[in-house]
């Protein structure tokens, strides 16, 4: 039996093919994911383990409150008097102190800031070039001396840096102007792809950083025989509130926490992806199992006539499947492997270079892809391989025997329904229930949409008959005769063309759920912008997001015609004890946002004072809060203080620039060293023109990460984020989109197979080969019409659903995307059927009628 | 050797089946006994829609009389499972088929030995070798079954069928997918196989000189047993048949 399953396999080697294809490409995606994250993992791993070389251990500045990675709030800095005092300890070798900026920005000779992708602008001190606490190499040059840079050898090679050239440099003030004393590299010779990396003495490092007798951190080394722990432990000891010590082991992990997180959010994204795939490829393969089972109806129940059981054929069944699965599943896991490299390609080509230290092939990436592409076959193979043991053995004496329905085949509209019901009920549960945690609800929509997708697919083939009758008319009226039949093929074996296209319908649904949130998302933010922002202009970073010191607004104030500013600034805080982010506003702000009051004033922002705040509805609602009561915000430096509602207001549907809880800037800049702006907001006289912004622009010269944008400007470019994100979502599910278009050619070309006979006899009858390539055409364009009409339902509908519970989004009918995915589904409808038509077309008439 | 004792090794008594129900049902089988003997061949003729194909099926285990009982080497199969009828089948039945139903990807060799392949079992020392040699496909066994013609494809059915000794051996037209010189070769190879090694055979079949090779020929007509003959000629069959038909 065995030996009959592989053979079986062997002499269909086309079919099995396009068969296993649809595993491949998931598995493929898998594997280079793991492939990827995982070099890039060691790369950094590496890289981290290099800065600290030479340290046992780290002091560092520490916030009252842990704060969240990535958001631009940084530690407290220290003392640099503390520096003396470690070195007076008896087990310290030697100590260095440093400050650093991850915001430190070149300006090019297009006097533009240097940014590469969304990779880090890094600029440090290096105290001493000659300590062991220095990481870096000259490659060229010398070391920075008062008022030098030393820049890497990566962007200086990019941006045609030289030494002795003087470049622009801001941090935290306006530009300053400093000659390259050199160029460096890392001692090791990784690079941090994108990244670029600025180093200088520590008193112009202290400047440019507005930390003028601060420092960021300590780097210690030990006395031989004096261990880490013991070193901590003597550290640990005299050091002052708002500082901490780490042994170089733990400095490390938490240097790489942030990176960690990226890493396993992009493996994450990345392996749903590769999910996604693999769970369309499970339709195409149950898809390809049952119509190639019915088309060995003949063979199966001779196989049964010849005395084997049931648990023989479905075990000859299960075989294939296992075999197709491993050997997908092997090709998938190299190809991954060559994914990875192309990956790392395109991050390169987009501009956000990824670092690499060679490709990490781990035996956890072998055995989830294997396991993962093994299991989705088989589990796709049950179905049919159960089908295929109902086979009767009289099948094999009787001309055209089909196969029994099953005993629940009645049942199979109303399960089916059930299911997708069921499935809708679980995603409603994740979205609406309370008080589930970000996992839980995370599987309970998982489980959700899982359900929903297989219950429509099943249901579908109830939908084949009416859609195919209604989408097929374009066909006849252009088809003709071919058209028409078409029409009619593809109405024939509902649960065949059901199956087909819900391979495609499952792409389609979740592009065209991220195309309704992103049209949500837009829209809404339209609206809030044109309803707050009663301003001319808007002052951001160039990438639209990241705070911004605020020095560049207050150059921005000293262009002419400027008669109003608002800022709004934003960090963290605990507020009632709760971290999160609170924004705080001058009272300029008043006249360029137009809040809804629900409570307070109306001139709320304005009056704020030293110890006024105010809130959004949400969060008075959640705290109990009213106008009048209190709220205690501590600061990252540890120190608290109350504040008093003054009033509540209502945001928008698309959001509005405040947090939970706004206070007054001057409160925020008396406890935050370095406040930084999200946004400021500008009016000046006559409005916007050409001339206010060319005078903004001309203020701002010395801040080249700043932006100032009309209305219409800061709109857009707010937008613009957004649409790259949507390129790589959609992109990414161009992929399941392509798994199921080799669905569609494996039905076509087994339905050509199956047709032989037909196609022989239309073609005696007089059908030219134009014609029989129509008819395939037609049938296959049709098809994916089908999934298409059924996945941009069920999208829009899951996209509802979403947009219903989330309060700041409204929903908005993303026409063109829609009109643009049926386009892309009628190209997948004729891609599709390139190779299956030319097959069909080249029947000969005769052999077609003789066969068999 | 095949099955027990010296009784006929099929019994069917009174055998009826019926298709569909209602207004439009179909009375395939009308009551019909007759018994198998042991070692013998039986050819079932009868015109189109006669109830021949039925009769067959329900004796070979693969379709369930209406009404009726049917003994294959002692045992009633009517009443049996899934899993009693494929034991049944791998040690009882044997089957030839019209168009041979051979499996295209294994070789003579290996579809002849499939039977034993699926239930497991050890051919018996030479046993493959003689019925090979006795079909005459030493020289073939290598080949597939698109390289062989139609007649040597029936041959490997043939050994096929005769490689696990059923107690039984169907044929369904045997011959009626081929031309009438090779038509006559298989038929006096199913003949010997019944003659050396003592096979017993029923067959299914219109071709009168087909039923001329039997040893008794049953003739079915609206689902009923009309006459019997023993050994005959082409002719007499030929003759009764427009009698029936009359």
């Amino acid at each position: 039996m065995t030996r009959f399953a592989i053979r079986g396999l062997l002499s269909r080697k086309l079919r099995t093919a396009l068969t296993a294809l649809a595993i491949v490409l998931g598995v493929a995606m898998i594997s280079g994911t793991y492939v990827l994250t995982d070099s890039i993992d060691q790369a950094f791993d590496r890289i981290f383990t290099d800065i600290r070389q030479g340290s046992n251990a780290v002091i560092s500045g520490k916030s009252a409150f842990d704060l969240s990675e990535g958001s631009g709030v940084t530690e407290p800095t220290f003392d640099e008097a503390l520096l003396e005092d470690l070195r007076g300890l008896s087990g310290v070798e030697d100590a260095e102190g440093s400050v650093d900026s991850d915001a430190t920005q070149l300006i090019g000779d297009d006097g533009k800031a240097v940014v590469y992708g969304g990779a880090p602008n890094l600029g440090f001190s290096i105290a001493n070039p000659d300590s062991r606490f220095n990481p870096l190499t000259l490659v060229n040059g010398e070391w920075p001396g008062a008022n030098e840079i030393i820049v890497d050898k990566e962007t200086a090679a990019k941006e045609d840096f030289e030494v002795g050239e003087t470049i622009g440099v801001q941090a935290e003030g306006p530009v300053q102007r400093l000659a390259i004393s050199g160029i460096m590299q890392f001692s090791s010779g990784l690079t941090i792809g994108g990244a670029t990396l600025a180093g200088f003495d520590l008193p112009t490092a202290q400047r440019l950083m507005r930390k003028e007798g601060r420092l960021d951190e300590i780097a210690v080394a030990s006395k031989p025989g004096v261990t880490d722990p013991e070193l901590v432990r003597e550290i640990q000891a005299i050091l002052p509130d708002g500082t901490q010590v780490q042994g170089v082991g733990q400095q490390v992990e938490s240097d790489a926490e942030e990176t960690n997180e990226f890493i396993t959010f992009l493996q994450t994204f990345l392996l749903a992806f590769g999910g996604i795939a693999l769970f369309v490829g499970s339709f195409v393969i149950a898809n390809s199992l049952s119509i190639t089972i019915a088309q060995r109806t003949r063979e199966l129940a001779t196989l049964r006539m010849l005395g084997a059981s049931r648990r023989q054929v479905l075990g000859s069944i299960i075989l294939e499947a296992l075999v197709v699965g491993i050997v997908a599943s092997l090709v998938g896991l190299f190809l991954g492997l060559a994914l990875a490299k192309g990956l790392f390609r395109l991050f390169d080509l987009v501009g956000f270079t990824l670092p690499n230290t060679g490709l990490v092939f781990e035996t956890r990436t072998i055995v989830v892809a294997l396991l993962a592409g093994i299991l989705v076959t088989l589990g796709a193979s049950l179905r049919p391989a159960i089908r295929a043991t109902r086979v009767p053995p009289v099948a094999a004496v009787r001309e055209g025997a089909t196969l029994p329905p099953g005993r629940f085949a009645r049942l199979r509209g109303v399960g089916a329904l059930l299911m997708a019901v069921g499935g809708f009920a679980a995603l409603a549960y994740g979205i609406f229930a309370d008080g589930l945690d970000t996992t839980t609800i995370l599987i309970w929509m998982g489980l959700g949409t899982l359900l929903v997708f297989l219950g429509v697919a099943l249901f579908s083939s109830r939908l084949v008959r009416p859609l195919a009758h209604v989408l097929g008319w374009p066909a006849t009226k252009m088809g003709g005769a071919a058209g028409s039949l078409a029409r009619d093929n593809a109405r024939r074996n509902p649960q065949r063309t059901a199956s087909t296209a819900a391979a495609l319908m499952i792409g389609l649904a979740l592009v065209t759920l991220v195309a309704t949130l992103a049209s949500g998302i837009i829209v809404s933010f339209k609206s809030s912008v044109n309803d707050l922002f009663t301003g001319d202009y808007a002052i951001t970073a160039q990438n639209n997001f990241s705070p911004i010191p605020i020095d560049a607004a207050e150059a921005a104030a000293m262009a002419p015609g400027v008669t109003v500013v608002g800022n709004v600034r934003t960090g963290e805080a605990l507020r009632n004890g709760e971290a999160g982010f609170i924004t705080a506003v001058d009272p300029g702000t008043q006249e360029v946002i137009d809040l809804d009051w629900t409570e307070g004033p109306e001139d709320t922002i304005s009056t704020l004072g030293d110890d006024g705040a105010f809130v959004d509805d949400g969060w008075a609602e959640d705290n109990d809060a009213g106008v009048g009561s209190s709220v205690e915000v501590t600061f990252p430096n540890g120190s608290s203080k109350t504040f008093e509602i003054e009033g509540i207001f209502d945001p928008p549907s698309g959001g509005s620039p405040f947090g939970a809880v706004t206070i007054s800037a001057a409160a925020f800049d008396a406890e935050v060293p370095q406040p930084r702006n999200l946004y400021s907001f500008l009016k000046m006289e006559g409005g916007a023109t050409d001339e206010n912004q060319a005078a903004l622009d001309a203020a701002l010269a010395d801040f080249p990460n700043a932006k100032a944008q009309s209305r219409e400007g800061f709109i857009d470019n707010q937008i613009s984020g957004l649409s790259s994100i949507l390129n790589i979502l959609y992109v990414l599910l161009a992929l399941s989109i392509v798994v199921s278009l080799f669905g569609i050619v494996n039905t076509l070309v087994l339905t050509v197979f199956e047709r032989t006979r037909e196609i022989g006899m239309l073609r005696a009858i007089g059908m030219t080969r134009r014609q029989i390539r129509r008819m395939i055409r037609h049938e296959s364009v049709i098809t994916a019409l089908i999934g298409a009409a059924i996945g941009i339902v069920l999208g829009i509908a899951l996209a509802a659903l979403l947009i219903y519970r989330v309060d700041f989004l409204v929903f908005s009918f993303p026409t063109l995307q829609v009109v643009i995915f049926v386009i892309a589904a009628i190209a997948v409808g004729i891609l599709a059927a390139v190779f299956p038509a030319r097959r069909a077309a080249k029947l000969d008439p005769l052999r077609a009628i003789a066969y068999e | 050797m095949n099955g027990n004792g010296d009784g006929p090794v099929v019994v069917a008594a009174d055998v009826a089946r019926r298709y569909g129900q209602g207004e439009t049902a179909v009375d395939a089988l009308r009551g019909v006994s007759v018994e198998i003997e042991r070692a013998r061949l039986t050819a079932v003729m009868g015109p189109s829609g006669s109830g021949k194909s039925t009769l067959m099926h329900i004796l070979a285990g693969l379709d369930k009389p209406t009404s009726g009982t049917v003994a294959v080497a002692g045992t009633e199969i009517t009443t049996l499972g899934d899993n009693e009828l494929t034991k049944l089948r791998r040690r009882h039945i044997g089957f030839v088929f019209q168009f041979f139903n051979l499996l295209p990807m294994l070789n003579a060799r290996e579809n002849i030995t499939l039977p034993l392949t699926i239930s497991g079992e050890k051919p018996e020392d030479g046993w493959v070798d003689k019925i090979v040699g006795d079909v005459g496909l030493s020289d073939r066994l290598s080949h597939r079954p698109s390289e062989l013609s139609g007649g040597q494809q029936q041959r490997v059915a043939i050994a096929r069928a005769l490689v696990s000794k059923p107690t039984v051996l169907f044929a369904d037209e045997p011959t009626g997918n081929l031309d009438s010189t090779t038509g006559n070769e298989i038929l006096e190879l199913l003949r010997r196989s019944v003659d050396d090694y003592g096979q017993t055979m029923v067959m299914v079949t219109h071709d009168a000189r087909a039923a001329a090779m039997a040893h008794r020929v049953l003739f079915l007509a609206d689902g009923q047993i009309v006459r019997e003959l023993g050994e005959c000629n082409a002719h007499r069959i030929l003759e009764v048949l427009e009698e029936i038909a009359a």
